[in-house]
């Protein structure tokens, strides 16, 4: 690629995604929004790979930055993708709004080696006491929607994640926790349930 | 050199002008064109017309492919013609998606056309007497091949990109993987990667419409001063139904009567559709040749370039080396959402560049020629990022 779109400063937890992401892979990024993840990863880890939108707006936002775009339904799966076929697949914030979410996650697990998933904490202590003190449905930067209106739909803590991988034979290889500025800190190495707001892991089925 | 458009119109939709007035152009190739069925064109002529201008280093040429009933003139009017405008003139032009202020658009039509370019039409030099039914059936291939001997004539050795819809995006993959080092960028909206049992049947029925028409006289209807137009009309409303969802007939014309309070309990045309679709009909057997109609559409029935890599499109797609853009149209059910997922599917497996939109519009298959918002949109990006 000769025009380079770099958006500066990229988010915290796209950052990670490309700290944990070999140079010059195959990666898939699922629900890839205006493309600012794999033009990141392309430019900085000169990475190969499609993104997968539904969103009609975002299809041409991800041609505008260089990124080859899929327009598809991840509630469909991934039929149209080999298996093994790329070393990354990525979710990035999107697995709370999936209806199928097993069935994606084990279809991320069949297209790569590892898959890199993102989601807001439901543990996070903030959440917990909007409804604990508040009671009310909690309604975040992170999580901005009502509850009548959201697309969030499988809203889950960083213990549940943990134990559906473990019951699933999913190994974490690495994961991180951050706050509500991006940042890990001793809170988040500590207590990642309750101070965590984003929840990142790599996981394989290996 | 090299020069990448980034402005983006921040209104969706194109507001550009017309190209104005355009003169069509002959061009005689002389290079003998062999084709798939066997038979030989020793020269062949192609008619084509052109907007915008060719740069110093002719690395701004675009080149279209038509559909159907397609042909050169694609942008632009004929001067002292009413209603002339191209059948793409909502898209090419100063401006406009395919922007004649940055690339240099040409547009040819096919060999066994009816609007210039040798076909049936032509006087074939063995006989000295019109083809007629004998002008070889042609293939999307030999179309391809006799467009790689016009480029060789204009001088034109890369395509910045070549775009069609329909049948015209058929004939943008096969030239992606004959000629995968004669263009950059390939633009396939509404297309198959091969015609279903469903394709071919109605096909078949607009065939027989024509070839049992008693003013077809095999083919030679021009011998005896005839013209199969009742057999064209039914071949032509039969395809435009096709070309139409059900949901667009029903809102534009739901079970309104034409000119009327209330049945007649007659054959006349009573509903609208029925005086559309006789109108289309009408209008299209006087611009066209029913011996071109058969062969276009037997250029569609044959079209299946996985046939000889075991029915595998993967296969047949290895050799692409071009940055496609696929585009379908979820009310298509001519060609159907599906079948654009299929050549997707395959450029993904050879890891080729490919981004693919599936636009949400209600116009069916003839979407394509139209200015939907979200199609115009992936569509100028994806021009946008050619460079020239």
């Amino acid at each position: 690629m000769s025009i380079h779109t770099e958006i500066n400063p990229i988010r915290p937890d796209f950052q990670i995604i490309s700290d944990w992401i070999k140079p010059n892979s195959r990666v898939l990024d699922l629900g890839c929004g205006d493309g600012v993840l794999m033009n990141h990863l392309q430019n900085t880890k000169q990475v190969q790979g499609y993104g997968l939108e539904r969103d009609a707006k975002n299809i041409a936002k991800c041609i505008d930055n260089n990124v080859n775009v899929i327009q598809m339904n991840l509630n469909d799966g991934l039929p149209s993708f080999d298996d093994q076929s790329f070393d990354y697949v990525t979710l990035s914030l999107t697995l709370q709004s999936i209806k199928r979410a097993t069935e994606l996650i084990d279809e991320m697990l069949r297209v790569a080696d590892e898959g890199i998933v993102s989601f807001p904490n439901f543990g996070y202590w903030k959440i917990r006491m909007q409804l604990a003190i508040g009671g009310k449905m909690p309604v975040s930067r992170s999580l901005p929607y009502e509850w009548h209106d959201t697309p969030n739909i499988r809203l889950c803590t960083v213990k549940d994640f943990e134990a559906f991988c473990h019951k699933r034979h999913i190994s974490i290889l690495e994961s991180r926790v951050l706050n509500n500025r991006y940042k890990s800190t001793f809170k988040q190495t500590m207590l990642p349930n309750l101070f965590g707001n984003i929840a990142m892991y790599r996981i394989s089925r290996n | 050199m090299k020069t990448s458009a980034n402005k983006r119109n921040s209104t969706t939709l194109s507001q550009g002008e017309s190209i104005g007035i355009v003169t069509p152009q002959y061009i005689d190739i002389d290079t003998p064109l062999r084709l798939d069925c066997g038979e030989t064109l020793d020269s062949h002529t192609l008619i084509y017309e052109t907007y915008g201008t060719l740069n110093e280093d002719k690395s701004n040429a675009i080149l279209i492919c038509h559909a159907l009933s397609g042909h050169h003139h694609a942008a632009g009017f004929h001067e002292g013609v009413k209603k002339s405008a191209g059948w793409w003139n909502e898209l090419i032009g100063p401006g406009k998606v395919i922007d004649t202020d940055r690339f240099y658009v040409v547009s040819s039509n096919n060999i066994g056309g009816c609007h210039g370019s040798t076909g049936p039409n032509s006087i074939n030099p063995k006989t000295k007497q019109k083809y007629g039914p004998d002008f070889p059936i042609v293939t999307v291939s030999d179309w391809v091949r006799s467009q790689a001997l016009f480029s060789d004539k204009l001088g034109i050795d890369v395509w910045a990109a070549i775009i069609g819809g329909s049948l015209g995006g058929m004939q943008v993959l096969d030239w992606s993987t004959q000629f995968p080092e004669r263009l950059k960028n390939a633009v396939i909206a509404a297309a198959s990667p091969k015609l279903t049992a469903q394709n071919i049947a109605f096909n078949e029925v607009a065939r027989q419409a024509i070839r049992r028409d008693p003013q077809f006289y095999e083919g030679r209807y021009f011998d005896h001063d005839a013209k199969p137009v009742n057999g064209l009309r039914v071949a032509r409303m039969l395809g435009h139904i096709t070309y139409l969802s059900d949901d667009m007939m029903a809102e534009k014309f739901g079970r309104a009567l034409q000119d009327k309070e209330s049945i007649n309990f007659d054959y006349d045309a009573e509903f609208e559709v029925e005086s559309y679709l006789r109108y289309q009909g009408d209008r299209f057997a006087d611009q066209f040749d029913a011996n071109t109609y058969l062969l276009m559409t037997k250029a569609l029935d044959y079209f299946d370039p996985a046939k000889n890599f075991d029915h595998d499109l993967s296969k047949a797609l290895a050799t692409a080396k071009a940055k496609f853009l696929v585009m379908s149209f979820t009310s298509d059910w001519r060609f159907s959402v599906k079948r654009s997922r299929e050549i997707v599917k395959a450029l993904q497996d050879n890891r080729l560049d490919v981004s693919y939109a599936e636009v949400d519009a209600p116009q069916g298959h003839d979407a394509f020629l139209m200015q939907i918002e979200d199609y115009i949109e992936v569509f100028s990006s994806f021009m946008n990022k050619i460079e020239t």
